[in-house]
């Protein structure tokens, strides 16, 4: 994957999103204080949010015109966003490829859920189902918001080990968005920090943690 | 209740009911573009389209006569189709739908609104087309503020009085509903039947209204 931010310009509520970056690790951390432009910097990479300027490429292919249904880059937000009135299977089987979606649901052990209502699923659980919705359109590239956020500690170690199966098994490029040094050493070989909407700074990310 | 009473009572529920079941799919749409995008030309058709609930409904009907009338280029040609519009039971329906439609739209408007952004973010980024966002996230978490809009629609529809003398006029068994017949009993100064078409007008609202409020306050569950 060779993902190109050239000049990419946002007008947040109190500043400036300014993002250049080229990012090529199969996966990225986007790393940051809360309001730093991270979710935002998502959107616009998704395409639920058009720049205002500068040049979005994946794999040299121009992004900015190409509508969000067409991008094929999987999003997982923060809270989830699964849809209430359908259920796991529901949820699941929305954008999904043919022939994808048994394999998703072994990995994510979901198969005893299917049938469930959203709504009525742990925080955990929840989780795993979105992650599933956006595996099973066998994206590019997903997108992963805070995926730990708002989990207690042995929900959050287990839904990591969940995060580093889907990146070892489906090899899958990502771009990570977290606010947590040890979530990004456990999954990010490389770390883009932003703050106040611009990149502070690039690299493996060991070297960006010990900065 | 007599026989005839009866009929106009059943006459004006079905009018209501017809205007209501035309409009919703272009409320829908409206109420969907306006909650949902951004377009030149938005704020004057969100006024527009509000203006009837604001206008003295007489004004409305005399309006719609202007442009239902033969010597308008809508009626000429509702009329070299054979279509009758003014004084005919269609008037009744036109005036219900013009007077109910800015109510339905503002109901269903609400509904959309309320609908997490988000849900239908994410649905486009699992491929799915601005139709079927629409159809298979907006409109089924919108719908119970949608058939509270209609429940509400469908009881002005009843109610509806100014518009429908204008352009329908008032004629027994053929444009008359419920609102114009207590009016001609009221004036006739039959009190006693003009009470009993107003205890029906009463329970109707009534049910009505109590729908459409259980609807809309279930929402959120």
């Amino acid at each position: 994957m060779r993902l190109v931010l050239d000049g990419v310009r946002l007008a947040l509520a109190h500043f400036d999103l300014e993002v250049t970056a080229e990012l090529t690790s199969r996966v990225t951390g986007i790393f940051g204080p809360s309001g730093a432009g991270k979710t935002s910097l998502l959107e616009v990479v998704a395409g639920l949010r058009t720049p205002h300027a500068g040049r979005i490429t994946l794999d040299d292919v121009l992004f900015n015109d190409v509508p969000a249904r067409r991008r094929h880059i999987g999003y997982v937000p923060q809270e989830n966003a699964l849809f209430p009135h359908m259920s796991v299977l529901g949820n699941i089987r929305y954008g999904a490829r043919e022939g994808s979606v048994e394999r998703v649901v072994e990995v994510l052990e979901l198969g005893p859920l299917l049938q469930r209502g959203v709504t009525a699923l742990s925080g955990g659980e929840q989780k795993r189902v979105a992650l599933a919705r956006a595996l099973v359109t066998s994206p590019r590239l997903l997108l992963l918001d805070e995926p730990l956020a708002g989990l207690d500690r042995p929900l959050h170690a287990r839904i990591l080990a969940f995060l580093q199966r889907i990146r070892d098994e489906f090899r899958l490029p990502m771009l990570y968005v977290t606010h947590d040094p040890t979530e990004l050493a456990a999954m990010a070989e490389e770390t883009v920090v932003l703050d106040r909407g611009r990149v502070v700074a690039v690299g493996a990310t060991a070297d960006v943690i010990a900065r | 209740m007599t026989a005839a009473e009866w009929r106009i009572v059943g006459f004006t529920l079905e009018v209501a009911a017809l205007s209501t079941l035309v409009i919703a799919p272009f409320a829908l749409l409206v109420a969907w573009l306006l909650a949902r995008h951004r377009w030149p030309g938005k704020s004057l058709v969100e006024t527009l389209v509000m203006l009837p609930l604001v206008m003295p409904p007489v004004a409305t009907g005399l309006i719609l006569l202007k442009l239902l009338g033969r010597r308008s280029g809508i009626g000429h040609l509702l009329d070299r189709a054979g279509i009758e519009v003014i004084f005919t039971w269609r008037a009744v329906v036109a005036a219900m739908m013009v007077m109910s439609f800015p109510l339905l739209v503002r109901g269903c408007r609400v509904a959309f609104e309320e609908v997490n952004l988000r849900l239908e973010q994410v649905a486009r980024t699992l491929g799915a087309s601005d139709a079927r966002v629409f159809f298979t996230i907006s409109l089924p978490l919108a719908r119970r503020g949608i058939v509270g809009g209609l429940v509400l629609a469908f009881a002005r529809a009843i109610g509806e009085f100014g518009a429908t003398i204008i352009v329908a006029g008032n004629i027994p068994g053929r444009t008359q509903t419920l609102a114009l017949a207590i009016y001609d009993r009221v004036q006739l100064g039959h009190d006693a039947d003009a009470y009993r078409l107003l205890g029906v007008a009463v329970v109707i609202a009534f049910v009505a209204l109590w729908i459409s409020e259980t609807l809309l306050r279930g929402k959120g569950r």
